[in-house]
C-alpha cells in the first residue's frame, strides 16, 4: 500500500513537472500556494473576502450583537425611522428592531452560501466523475439527464417544488420525513429552501468536472496507475479527484451569489423561509410594501444583501483567476 | 440544416414533456385537493359531485393524458380560486402585458449590454471601461425588485419624474422603470460577454488587415470585428431572454404592473394551482422555444458552424 502511494506521488509531480516547468523550477510552491498567492494580489477579491469574513462574525455572533431577539416586537416604537434611541437602523412595521434583523438575516444567508456549495460538489463531483470515467452509456445516460433538467427553467422549478413542500411538510406526522420536517420548523424553513435551490445547483459542475476527467483519464499517470493494478475505485478517488479539484472549488464559489439571490427572491416572493425568520429577501418585500412611507425598511437589507453577493462574485472570480490564470470565459 | 432544425425542435418535445410530468407529478402529490375550503368542509356527496366535475376521480395516469391532451390544444383547465374563469381566459387578460413588458426589457438588456459591452472593449482600461464594469458588476450583483424599488424610490417619490408603478401601455412611461430593472440583470450579462468577445477579436489578424488596408476605426469595428464578436454573445442571448421572462415574477410585483408574473406570485400565495401550473408550461415552453431561435440564429451569425 504505502509502496503504491510513494509511486503515484512521483508520477504525479513528474506529470506536473511536464505540463509545467515553471512550476518545477520552484519546487517549493505548490498549486494552493500558488493559488493563494495570486489570489491575494487581487484587491477586489481580497475586500470580498474580507466583508464575507465580517458578515461571518455577525452570524456566528448575532446572540451576542444583536440589540433584540429578531422576532421581538415593540407594539409602542412601531415604524420608527433610524436613529431613533435604541433602534438605530428604525423599526419595521410590527416594531421590530431592523438593525437585529439584518444581523440574524446573515445566518439564513450564510448557511444558504454554505450548504448549497456542499450540495453541488456532493451531487456535481459524483455525478460527473462516474459520467466521464466509465463513459459509454452511463455518460450518455447521466448527460442527457443533466441536459432535460438543464432546459428546465430554474427559478419555475423551484417555485414548483417549494409550494409543494410548503404544503407538505406541516402535514407530516410520521415516519423517516419526520426529522426533516422538525428540523425545517426549527430553522424557519431553510430545509425546504436547501431542497430547492440545490436539487437543481450542480448541473454546470457535472459537466464541468466530467470533461476534465475525460481529458484527464487519457494521461499518463491513469494508465501507470491502472498497470500497476489500482482499481476503479482507487483512480477515481486518489488519481482524479484530486486534479478536478480547483475547478470544483471554483465552480461551487460561483454558486454561492445565485443560492444567495436564489433564496432572497423565493422569500421576496413568500414561499422561502417562514416568517417572522429574518431572511434579507423577506425583509426586501415587506420593505416594497411600505416603501413609500417608510424606504428605511428596504434600504439597509438591499444593501447587505447586494454586497454579500457582490463579495461573492469578486471571490469567485479572484479563485478563478487564481486556480487557473489561463482558464477564460 | 433542415435536418437539424428538425432535430432540434424534436429535441424540445422531451424537454418539455419533462416540464409537464414534473409539474403534475408536484402539484398532484400536494396535500388537500382543491376543493378543501377550509372551516367548512364540503358534504362528502357534493365534493364527489365536483371531483367528477373537474375528472379529478379518473386513475391519475388517465388525468396525466387527458391533462396532457387539453394542455396541447390550449386548454389548461378551470381556476380553482378565481370561479368561473378558466386559466387560459387569465392568460388573455394578464399575459400580453407581462409580453410587452419582456419585449421591451429584452430591448433595453440587449442595446444597454451591447453598447456597454463594446464602448469598454473599444476604450479598455479607460474610464468609461471602469464606468460600465462597474455598472455591470451592479447588474449582477442587485438584484431587479431591490434596483426596481430604488429607482421608484429616487424618480418617482422624491423627484415626482415618474409615476410609483401601475402600467398603461408599452409607449407610457410607466414602462421605464419596470423594463430598466428587468433589463439590467441580463444587459451587465451580455456586456461582460460583449467585452470580453471583442477584445478577443480585435487581436485577429483579419482585423489588423481590416485596418491596415486603410479602413477607418468605425468600418473595421462595426464590418470586421463586431460580427465575429457577436458569435458567442448569440450564446447568451437566450439565457438573457429567460432571465427576463422569469424575472416578471420580482419586477411586476414591485411596480405593480398587471401581468401574469404577478399573477403567478399571486397564485403561488392563494395556491391555485392550476394557474401555477398552466404559467409554468407557458414559460417554460417560451423559455425553450427562444433558445431554440437562438441556436439556429447562431448558425446565421457563423456560416462555419456546419449543424452537424
Amino acid at each position: 500500500m504505502a509502496t503504491n502511494t510513494t509511486v503515484t506521488a512521483q508520477t504525479d509531480a513528474a506529470a506536473r513537472d511536464r505540463i509545467s516547468p515553471i512550476a518545477a523550477a520552484q519546487k517549493s510552491s505548490s498549486l494552493t500556494r500558488d493559488a493563494w498567492r495570486r489570489f491575494t494580489r487581487n484587491k477586489a477579491a481580497l475586500a470580498g473576502l474580507f466583508f464575507i469574513a465580517f458578515v461571518f462574525f455577525l452570524a456566528a455572533a448575532a446572540d451576542v450583537i444583536a440589540p433584540y431577539n429578531f422576532a421581538r416586537q415593540d407594539l409602542n416604537a412601531v415604524n420608527r425611522p433610524p436613529g431613533t434611541a435604541g433602534y438605530l437602523l428604525g423599526t419595521d412595521q410590527l416594531g421590530r428592531d431592523v438593525l437585529s434583523r439584518i444581523i440574524y438575516g446573515t445566518r439564513i444567508s450564510m448557511m444558504v452560501g454554505l450548504v448549497i456549495p456542499l450540495m453541488i460538489i456532493a451531487i456535481g463531483v459524483p455525478v460527473g466523475l462516474i459520467a466521464g470515467y466509465f463513459g459509454k452509456g452511463i455518460d450518455t445516460f447521466l448527460m442527457r439527464l443533466v441536459d432535460v433538467l438543464y432546459a428546465i427553467p430554474n427559478l419555475l422549478f423551484v417555485v414548483l417544488l417549494m409550494t409543494y413542500l410548503r404544503a407538505k411538510f406541516p402535514t407530516i406526522t410520521s415516519g423517516w420525513m419526520l426529522p426533516v420536517k422538525n428540523f425545517d420548523k426549527a430553522t424557519g424553513g431553510m430545509v425546504g429552501v436547501f431542497i430547492g435551490l440545490g436539487i437543481l445547483s450542480w448541473l454546470t459542475t457535472s459537466r464541468l468536472v466530467r470533461g476534465q476527467v475525460l481529458s484527464l483519464k487519457q494521461k499518463e499517470f491513469v494508465e501507470a496507475a491502472r498497470a500497476l493494478g489500482a482499481k476503479n475505485s482507487r483512480i477515481i478517488s486518489r488519481h482524479l479527484l484530486p486534479n478536478t479539484l480547483a475547478v470544483v472549488i471554483v465552480a461551487a464559489t460561483l454558486g454561492i451569489p445565485s443560492a444567495i439571490l436564489g433564496e432572497a427572491g423565493i422569500s421576496f416572493i413568500g414561499i422561502g423561509v417562514n416568517p417572522p425568520t429574518p431572511s434579507w429577501g423577506l425583509m426586501i418585500s415587506e420593505g416594497v410594501q411600505y416603501l413609500r412611507a417608510y424606504p428605511y425598511m428596504l434600504i439597509s437589507p438591499a444593501i447587505m444583501l447586494s454586497l454579500t453577493v457582490l463579495s461573492f462574485n469578486f471571490i469567485g472570480d479572484g479563485l478563478r483567476d487564481a486556480f487557473d490564470p489561463w482558464m477564460k470565459k | 440544416m433542415t435536418r437539424y432544425i428538425v432535430r432540434r425542435v424534436l429535441l424540445l418535445v422531451p424537454t418539455l414533456l419533462a416540464v409537464y410530468t414534473i409539474s403534475f407529478v408536484l402539484i398532484h402529490a400536494m396535500p388537500g385537493g382543491p376543493f378543501d375550503t377550509g372551516d367548512k368542509p364540503l358534504s362528502a356527496e357534493a365534493l364527489a359531485r365536483l371531483n367528477a366535475a373537474y375528472g379529478l376521480d379518473k386513475p391519475l395516469w388517465q388525468q396525466y393524458l387527458s391533462y396532457l391532451w387539453n394542455v396541447l390544444h390550449g386548454d389548461f383547465g378551470p381556476s380553482l380560486v378565481q370561479q368561473g374563469r378558466s386559466v387560459s381566459d387569465i392568460f388573455k387578460d394578464f399575459f400580453p402585458v407581462s409580453l410587452q413588458l419582456g419585449l421591451l426589457a429584452f430591448l433595453f438588456a440587449v442595446v444597454m449590454g451591447l453598447a456597454a459591452g463594446v464602448f469598454s472593449a473599444i476604450r479598455q482600461n479607460t474610464p468609461v471601461d471602469y464606468f460600465c464594469t462597474f455598472g455591470a458588476i451592479i447588474g449582477i450583483s442587485a438584484p431587479s425588485y431591490v434596483v426596481a424599488s430604488l429607482l421608484i424610490l429616487l424618480f418617482a417619490n422624491t423627484f415626482h419624474l415618474l409615476p410609483t408603478g401601475g402600467w398603461n401601455g408599452l409607449f407610457d412611461k410607466a414602462a421605464l422603470i419596470p423594463a430598466f430593472a428587468l433589463a439590467l440583470g441580463p444587459a451587465a450579462i451580455l456586456a461582460r460577454y460583449t467585452r470580453s468577445s471583442l477584445l478577443d477579436v480585435l487581436r485577429q489578424d483579419y482585423v489588423r488587415t481590416a485596418r491596415a488596408k486603410g479602413l477607418d476605426e468605425r468600418s473595421a469595428i462595426v464590418r470586421h470585428a463586431l460580427r465575429n464578436a457577436m458569435i458567442p454573445v448569440a450564446t447568451v442571448m437566450g439565457l438573457s431572454f429567460a432571465n427576463v421572462i422569469t424575472g416578471s415574477f420580482f419586477i411586476e410585483t414591485t411596480c405593480n404592473v398587471p401581468g401574469l408574473g404577478r399573477y403567478f406570485v399571486k397564485s403561488v400565495n392563494g395556491r391555485d394551482y392550476s394557474v401555477m401550473f398552466g404559467t409554468v408550461l407557458l414559460f417554460a415552453a417560451i423559455i425553450a422555444v427562444m433558445n431554440l431561435i437562438v441556436d439556429l440564429l447562431y448558425g446565421v451569425l457563423d456560416p462555419r458552424i456546419a449543424y452537424e
